[in-house]
């Protein structure tokens, strides 16, 4: 009733191209976006923003970026953890050797230093293929956080190894370091999401995103109707290794405020690569929605306790936590395999047909 | 497609998003809040528990026999951080509004205290990362709101090699001699190496460091290395898992365990019962005793565990790091006394609580009425030095239980100082930190 698309009619072929055909759909994520931006800020406690909102916004661009690499061009990778390393030590190089560039920039440039990383990891896949490519992504996952551990250069020769995010300004607005706050980092992290979310639908839905999608169904098909898999391949690494190395800046910068190796270590591959699995594969709304789905429900389990009012031993809850969360991952992965983006889109259908199905 | 699915989803999606929104915040008159973080599971569990125990304790004894600390009970929580350092972070956003508002943390992970450093003087809540934590932070000139004391990683290490010395028949026979730092390779156990390499270049020893990866299961290579190199003397910076671990396999390949030192962190009972009489000999640094000789203990048991009140079993008690529980909210405890002599017998703000930190003056005196005399030593805080420059013990495990085999031992404070001066000026600058002036603070 509310979300029936009868009386819009396209005219142009830019109105039936549009990312939203249907306008109920386009004002919703367009009044999400306002409230997303305007909310949170005012409203959100420090909590949210900082424990909840803020990493749910740099594991969301992460997970678009290893979607692309996986869902779209079909390349298992686990060496998302690596590829963000390499944006955050870029980063806080960059960062320190040039201290008047703009700290957007930055994280651009770091960006830019993971996808020339995430080419050079990409070579293998032009050979090997399915599970073998994913140990040898595992060996750059591994080399990656060995190399930042070993080479003092990357820390800046810090005794510690830690890299700090150093205070720096956007238009006069405090936006990394200590005194950046909460609300102002979210912002950053949320409006490079959006721009990157909608560059990332704007890629798959065209030649690039089609060639990735022809290789990842049938490599051979592909080539044969004349995508170049040499150029596809790497491209998709490419652009994957960038959002990753950006992802990776923002975690340091934007979350974290410091980092060590350890927070790189594989258990962040897998967790990326969960929310893209778990969200769906191919989707690029699947990306948001996986990574809410990890990042949330360990908050929310972890708080549960305390809301009901139960005192349980720390450590009971958190084994507690460990099962159910485990649970509801098998249950999500049976109940709809292709991922929350499957069910979402199941829910709109529904929703056409509502009050009256038939 | 069936609708159950859906509404399934739905049903999911708001009974995950629902109930976050509501958060009770329920003051309480009379009470200051303490959050503690903590790791009970993980691979870094034995080392958590019995500190976490300590601490719940000891802050239970205050309660119950004292009522509180002069009248103000102290309130805690804890939270489950793994040693991770994102977990830590959201645990210590999540307490830190709660109950009033949290005074000190104790971040009990290298990792967390760096994250937590820059917050402190913004949420106003002192970060107590005794013994460990970031080195620089020592000198309270740059750092206000961190306190190190009694000691840090880098007088330890100058403490350990002096001890070395004193064992090899003076500090002139170490040279030539061959040392190795087996550490966890994470900030915490990178601390340190740079100590370690002054001293080395100083005293003309051969060093070499040994870095042992998270979380340190699998140390074979790492000793086949140690065999190879057959160093004098052995020196380690490990945690969790990772301590037995390397005893076992330092008494697999038949290293001399009385010349295998642990640092404060590597040298519990939980690291060395699992190697058997493999562990015979081993020692470690401290900077208390060890056992429940002490008439705290027997308080303890009295107030605490006698009443069921105990956080872990009565015959765990006395573990060091169980002791270094007790020491770590003992220390918390008398820094607040000390603010309340101030500021008035009430619950106190995290301001008043960092001028008590820097106040602290604990004497043999007071440790004897706290039932704690021999326990650990007097230490007095200043606003330059947050770190007390405390000396160790050398304790040492005879495959039944740890005894001291030492005096204190001094660290070298004209190496560690000038150097830590040094540093603090670059962490602090790192974070725009502007020195104080500490003779215009009363």
């Amino acid at each position: 009733m509310i979300y029936r698309e009868a009386g819009q009619f396209k005219t142009t072929y830019a109105a039936d191209q549009a990312i939203f055909p249907i306008a109920q759909d386009r004002w919703l994520v367009l009044a999400g976006l306002v409230l997303a931006f305007v909310v949170p800020p005012a409203l959100a406690s420090e909590y949210w923003l900082q424990a909840v909102l803020i990493p749910f916004l740099v594991y969301a661009l992460a997970a678009l970026g290893l979607n692309l690499l996986t869902g779209y061009a079909g390349q298992i990778s686990l060496g998302t953890g690596g590829f963000m390393a390499v944006g955050g030590y870029a980063a806080f190089k960059i960062t320190t050797s040039f201290p008047a560039l703009n700290i957007v920039a930055v994280f651009l440039l770091s960006g830019l230093a993971a996808a020339a990383v995430g080419l050079a990891f990409g070579l293998p896949s032009l050979r090997i293929k399915g599970f073998y490519l994913a140990v040898a992504t595992l060996a750059a996952q591994f080399f990656l956080v060995w190399l930042f551990n070993k080479v003092a250069w990357f820390t800046n020769y810090a005794s510690s190894g830690t890299i700090t995010a150093p205070p720096r300004q956007v238009l006069g607005i405090m936006v990394t370091g200590p005194e950046a706050t909460a609300g102002t980092r979210y912002v950053v992290a949320l409006a490079m999401v959006v721009l990157f979310a909608l560059i990332a639908k704007n890629l798959v839905r065209g030649r690039i995103g089609r060639s990735w999608m022809a290789i990842r169904d049938r490599d051979i098909a592909a080539e044969i109707i004349g995508v170049r898999p040499l150029r596809t391949k790497l491209l998709a690494f490419g652009v994957s290794s960038f959002y990753c190395g950006v992802a990776g800046a923002e975690l340091v910068f934007l979350y974290l405020g410091s980092a060590e190796t350890l927070a790189f270590d594989i258990n962040l591959s897998f967790l990326v690569l969960f929310m893209v699995i778990i969200g769906g594969l191919g989707s690029i709304l699947g990306s948001f929605l996986g990574a809410a789905f990890i990042v949330l429900v360990p908050i929310f389990l972890a708080n549960a306790p305390h809301l009901l009012g139960l005192g349980l031993p720390v450590a009971l809850q958190k084994q507690i936590e460990l099962m159910i969360f485990g649970g509801l991952i098998i249950f999500f992965l049976i109940v709809e395999p292709h991922g929350l983006a499957r069910l979402w889109q199941i829910g709109k259908e529904k929703l056409r047909l509502w009050p009256f199905p038939h | 497609m069936n609708a159950r699915r859906i509404w399934t989803s739905i049903v999911a999606a708001l009974v995950l998003g629902g109930p976050l929104a509501a958060t009770g915040a329920h003051a309480q008159a009379k009470e200051m809040f303490v959050p503690l973080l903590v790791y009970r599971t993980g691979p870094y569990a034995p080392s958590g528990i019995p500190i976490a125990n300590g601490f719940v304790d000891y802050f239970n004894l205050i309660n119950e026999r004292d009522g509180g600390i002069n009248g103000v009970k102290v309130a805690w929580e804890e939270c489950e951080t793994q040693y991770d350092t994102k977990q830590g972070v959201e645990c210590y956003e999540r307490l830190k509004g709660r109950s009033g508002g949290a005074v000190i943390v104790n971040p009990y992970s290298t990792g967390i205290t760096y994250q937590l450093i820059p917050k402190a003087p913004v949420d106003k809540v002192v970060v107590f990362s005794m013994g460990y934590g970031m080195t620089a932070a020592a000198d309270g000139r740059w750092f206000p709101w961190v306190f190190s004391f009694p000691t840090t990683y880098w007088s330890q290490a100058s403490a350990v090699i002096r001890y070395i010395g004193q064992q090899e028949g003076g500090a002139d026979k170490l040279k030539g001699k061959k040392i190795a730092h087996i550490f966890h390779n994470s900030p915490y156990g990178k601390e340190a190496n740079p100590t370690l390499e002054d001293l080395a270049r100083r005293m003309g020893f051969e060093l070499t460091l040994l870095a042992v990866d998270h979380p340190g299961q699998d140390q074979k290579a790492t000793w086949l290395q140690v065999r190879r190199l057959n160093p004098d003397w052995v020196f380690m910076s490990g945690w969790g898992v990772m301590n037995q671990v390397a005893i076992k396999e330092a008494a697999s390949i038949g290293f001399k365990m009385d010349r295998f030192i642990g640092n404060w962190w590597s040298a519990n009972d939980s690291d060395v019962v699992p190697a058997g009489d493999g562990a015979k000999g081993y020692k470690g640094a401290t900077f208390h005793a060890p056992g429940t000789s002490f008439k705290v203990h027997a308080e303890i048991v009295k107030a605490v565990y006698d009443k069921n009140k105990g956080a872990g079993k009565k015959e765990d008690m006395g573990a060091p790091l169980y002791n270094r529980g007790v020491v770590n909210a003992m220390l918390s405890a008398e820094a607040i006394r000390t603010a309340m002599g101030k500021f008035g017998n009430k619950p106190l703000t995290g301001e008043q609580v960092r001028w008590g930190f820097e106040n602290l003056n604990l004497t043999d005196k007071r440790l004897d009425d706290l039932g704690m005399k021999g326990f650990t030593h007097a230490i007095k805080v200043t606003c330059e030095d947050h770190e007390g420059n405390g000396p160790i013990l050398v304790q040492q495990w005879d495959g039944k239980k740890w005894s001291i085999v030492s005096d204190w031992i001094a660290p070298m404070r004209d190496v560690v100082r000038p150097k830590l001066e040094a540093a603090a000026v670059e962490e602090g600058k790192k974070l725009g930190y502007t020195q104080r002036d500490c003779s215009k603070e009363k």
